[in-house]
């Protein structure tokens, strides 16, 4: 692949409107997608907009949509990609368009924000601190591995396709509670939320979400379900209703 | 005039990595109102991407582990140039500091009787690092913005201050855009923590990301504040070298921590030889010592590859240039052969070091559990900084605070890791309680509407530059001939001819950047934000060459070949630039103040 070029194409434009441009540039081994993109702004458009941080998948900054997969830029491999054709990059779909491949965000910044946020027990081990063991906290560091890359809440079709970013909160925030609800120390209670203001029962496990997670997190086997089981368990379990127990 | 918009808090904190939310956050607890700004989204400044762990005496591990051990540790690695009072708070208070994170829910590995786990690293004594397996950065910043977001800061997301005001010989306020829009925007504010990160954008070769351009040194300086220790760079050892546009990646010191061992293409491990001095003592003399070291063996010393960064890198630096080097312009560095002694070997790998294990697979195509990584030099933290009241961490400008990798002092001459993240608590919480303090006993002061309006013409200067014309230039040109100037000349290895062609280098690219044009409009626009980013870079650029010009000696980051010892001539002082009269950078030594008694008596002590 040495001293070739490849031709990318990238959405130029601002709140939405806009149209793919061709931009011609070299590729070297080893080459991300952005790479390019940032050779691109260097020699011929300066003011393409994009962002980035850590070049190294650490961030969750640099999320786009290359050839209609949702991505991180900087782990997407050249060599993995048909250069033959143009690749297209845009920015996501399911957040309002900035500019070029920068979107609008902050919604869930939002959503995270009205989430209640971590509440643990009283100090019980003899130092003021509290004992976990390593097999007890595994689930809840996988979900800790979350970049917020977004790219989950990219893909999920109730955000994408049908738009209720008011009555649901995402595979990535649905990630965030359960690593709240799942961890030993916790002690508060987000089932009404989850149930009512969360909407997981809009989530129909097409594990869309799974599938383009760049850390690998099994979002809906592992975080989604159990949630939707402790909802089920609170609200429609009869005998435990009965009893008000199912608190966990 | 130019429209803006104005914003008043009593403190305002630019930067939210670790420093500046753990400012925030305790700023907030006091009562006043915080304003905290970032150049990119929350939860995305370099703390995010920092790997190996947070170094704390807590002696979970090792219960011979105090704070006098990780003060003396801190102060051996900075060769003594450190602020001597902060290492001291620092080796005290980390502990706390990172107990209190588990508190605001953090989730650290765990040892087996349930406590926090603690890794070994360069230059501590004991397994000191908390972690978790290598993103530990991770944790930090999203447990810190995850608490943050409930305590009523006020957050400015995407937005890059310029300018700060000071007004009566006291800060007043700062002045900025949001990237977003390219709206601009005053802060007035009684008090104000820069806690921006460093400046590791000014060389080719880095781990830093775009936002670390020195704007809070720079800012600093500009207001008037010193600068001090900026000859003294860090440049990581370990960075990925292959393929090209990876180069500079970081590959964390955890693998070395983990048994990782540092091989040349002959496949001899070159570590053992040349062992300096005042390490020998600490140091295995057999590749068998070493690893029964990272085994947890307490009778055991640790393995050469474990030595500090400088020495590391220079060693490195020394194979390649002999001709040892590997196949791209490093040295190997094996983790995979710590199969031959633990049975489940890879596996432990993986779990261990999980991101170094999917970078290289994704990045260079290379399963790090099987063949070993090439890895060379790269620039990655600046010990250098804005001088500080090491309780207080305030400025020489009444009202302006430095915090974290922004600041100088605790690491002097070289810092180990670790300490950095545990820097970013003690003294972000030191740095928010007294610019809160600060705060409440003073009233606001008003900002001349003359200076702000002289900032926003300077904020806009590069589209007016880019409609004239002339000489304008884009600025990315300018930042990568900064970046290649500072790279071949005030690198890991440096003379005083190179240093000289750096700072004429520097002087015309000042000229060049006063040309620095931007096309299209406002709206998020990276060649307009680049150009605004130039004057910083070169404001460090220059102090960093200044002081390495003035340092004829060879002490922790800083290396002269033509004075490659170390010269007791040198130990007394630090270096501070200030901005003196027409505007130009002054130079001057700062005599360290003699260690206190009884710390004199704990550096003896863990000698
Ligand atoms: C790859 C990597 C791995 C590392 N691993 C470790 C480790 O294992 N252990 C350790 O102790 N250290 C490690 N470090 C070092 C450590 O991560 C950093 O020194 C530390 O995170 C710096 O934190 P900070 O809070 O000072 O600033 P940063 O986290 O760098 O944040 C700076 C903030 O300032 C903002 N900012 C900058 N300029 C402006 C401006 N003009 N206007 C507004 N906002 C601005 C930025 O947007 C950002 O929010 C590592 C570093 C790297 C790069
Ligand atoms: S599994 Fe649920 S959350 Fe994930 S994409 Fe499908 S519907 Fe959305
Ligand atoms: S869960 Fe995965 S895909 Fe979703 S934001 Fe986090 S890292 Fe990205
Ligand atoms: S730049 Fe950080 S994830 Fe791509």
């Amino acid at each position: 692949m040495s001293s070739t070029s490849a031709t990318f194409r990238i959405w130029r434009g601002e709140k939405g409107k806009g149209e793919f441009r061709d931009y011609k540039t070299p590729v070297s081994e080893g080459m991300v997608v952005l790479d390019a993109v940032h050779q691109i702004q260097a020699d011929q458009a300066n003011d393409l907009a994009v962002r980035w941080n850590c070049k190294a998948g650490k961030c969750g900054s640099c999320s786009a949509e290359v050839n209609g997969m949702p991505k991180l830029m900087c782990m997407t491999r050249l060599s993995d990609l048909p250069l033959d054709q143009p690749v297209t990059v845009q920015p996501m779909h399911t957040f309002p368009s900035i500019r070029d491949l920068v979107t609008d965000v902050s919604w869930n910044f939002r959503v995270k924000q009205e989430i209640k946020p971590f509440k643990p027990r009283q100090p019980d081990a003899p130092d003021g601190t509290w004992r976990m063991q390593q097999e007890d906290i595994e689930r809840v560091q996988e979900f800790r591995k979350c970049i917020e890359c977004f790219l989950c809440q990219d893909v999920c079709h109730v955000l994408r396709d049908h738009h209720k970013h008011d009555e649901f909160i995402g595979p990535r925030f649905l990630v965030h509670v359960a690593a709240l609800e799942m961890h030993p120390l916790d002690t508060e209670d987000r089932i009404p939320e989850l149930k009512k203001a969360h909407g997981v029962g809009y989530c129909n496990i097409t594990k869309c979400c799974t599938k383009v997670c760049p850390e690998g997190i099994t979002i809906t086997d592992n975080a989604i379900i159990p949630l939707k089981e402790r909802v089920v368990d609170r609200y429609y379990d009869p005998i435990k209703r009965l009893l008000g127990i199912g608190r966990k | 005039m130019t429209e803006y918009q104005t914003h008043e808090h009593d403190v305002l904190v630019i930067g939210a990595g670790g420093a500046g939310l753990r400012a925030a956050i305790e700023a907030s607890a006091a009562g006043v109102s915080v304003g905290l700004i970032c150049k990119s989204l929350l939860g995305k400044a370099h703390t995010v991407m920092a790997e190996g762990g947070v170094a704390a005496a807590m002696a979970h591990v090792d219960d011979r582990d105090n704070w006098k051990v990780h003060f003396s540790d801190t102060m051996r690695g900075g060769q003594y140039l450190n602020n001597w009072r902060m290492a001291e708070l620092h080796a005290k208070e980390a502990p706390d500091r990172v107990r209190e994170l588990e508190a605001w829910g953090a989730v650290f590995d765990r040892t087996k009787d349930g406590r926090i786990l603690q890794r070994n690293f360069g230059g501590h004594r004991y397994p000191r690092l908390a972690h978790v397996g290598d993103r530990t950065g991770l944790e930090m910043i999203r447990t810190l913005q995850d608490h943050g977001i409930h305590q009523g800061i006020k957050v400015y997301m995407e937005h890059t201050v310029t300018k700060l005001f000071v007004e009566g010989g006291r800060i007043a306020g700062a002045f900025g855009y949001d990237r977003e829009r390219g709206y601009l925007r005053v802060f007035k504010a009684k008090s104000v923590v820069v806690a921006t990160g460093g400046v590791g954008r000014a060389y080719k070769i880095t781990s830093n990301s775009w936002e670390y351009t020195g704007d809070g040194y720079a800012l600093a300086y500009d207001a008037g504040a010193d600068l001090m220790d900026m000859e003294f760079i860090q440049f990581h050892p370990t960075g990925m070298v292959w393929p090209p546009s990876v180069r500079g990646i970081l590959v964390t010191e955890g693998v070395r921590g983990e048994g990782g061992v540092l091989r040349n293409k002959d496949g001899k491990r070159f570590m053992f030889d040349g062992i300096p001095e005042n390490y020998k003592a600490q140091t295995a003399d057999s590749e068998e010592e070493g690893w029964k070291y990272v085994q947890g063996d307490k009778n055991a010393r640790r393995p050469p590859e474990l030595l500090t960064r400088d020495h590391v890198a220079r060693k490195i630096m020394g194979e390649v240039r002999d001709g040892r080097g590997s196949p791209h312009g490093g040295v190997f560095l094996d983790i995979a052969w710590i199969k031959s002694r633990l049975p489940n070997g890879a596996e432990h790998i993986k779990k261990k070091l999980p991101s170094m294990y999917h970078q290289f697979k994704q990045l260079a195509d290379i399963d790090i559990t099987e063949v070993p990584m090439e890895v060379g030099p790269t620039t990655h933290y600046t010990m250098g900084g804005v001088r500080v009241d090491g309780d207080t961490q305030m400025s020489t400008v009444p009202g302006l605070f430095a915090a974290g990798e922004c600041a100088a002092g605790l690491h002097g001459a070289n810092r180990l890791g670790g300490n950095s993240l545990s820097d970013l608590l003690v003294f972000g919480k030191r740095a928010g309680e007294h610019a809160a303090k600060f705060a409440r006993e003073r009233e606001a002061v008003a900002i001349d509407a003359g200076r702000v309006d002289a900032a926003a013409r300077a904020a806009l200067a590069p589209f007016d530059r880019g409609a004239a014309g002339g000489d304008a230039e884009g600025p990315y040109k300018i930042q990568y001939a900064l970046q290649d100037l500072m790279q071949e000349n005030v690198g890991i290895v440096r003379n005083e001819a190179d240093i000289k062609k750096a700072l004429d280098g520097i002087q015309g690219l000042k000229q060049r950047a006063g040309h620095a044009a931007a096309g299209g409009n406002r709206d998020y626009n990276p060649g307009w934000h680049t150009a605004l980013d130039l004057p910083s870079l070169l404001t460090c650029a220059e102090a960093i060459a200044m002081c390495a010009l003035e340092r004829k000696e060879s002490r922790g980051g800083h290396f002269r070949e033509d004075h490659p010892d170390k010269d007791p001539a040198y130990a007394g002082f630090n270096l501070v630039v200030r901005k003196g009269l027409g505007g130009r950078p002054e130079l001057r030594r700062e005599t360290i103040a003699p260690l206190r008694e009884d710390l004199k008596q704990v550096v003896e002590e863990n000698k």
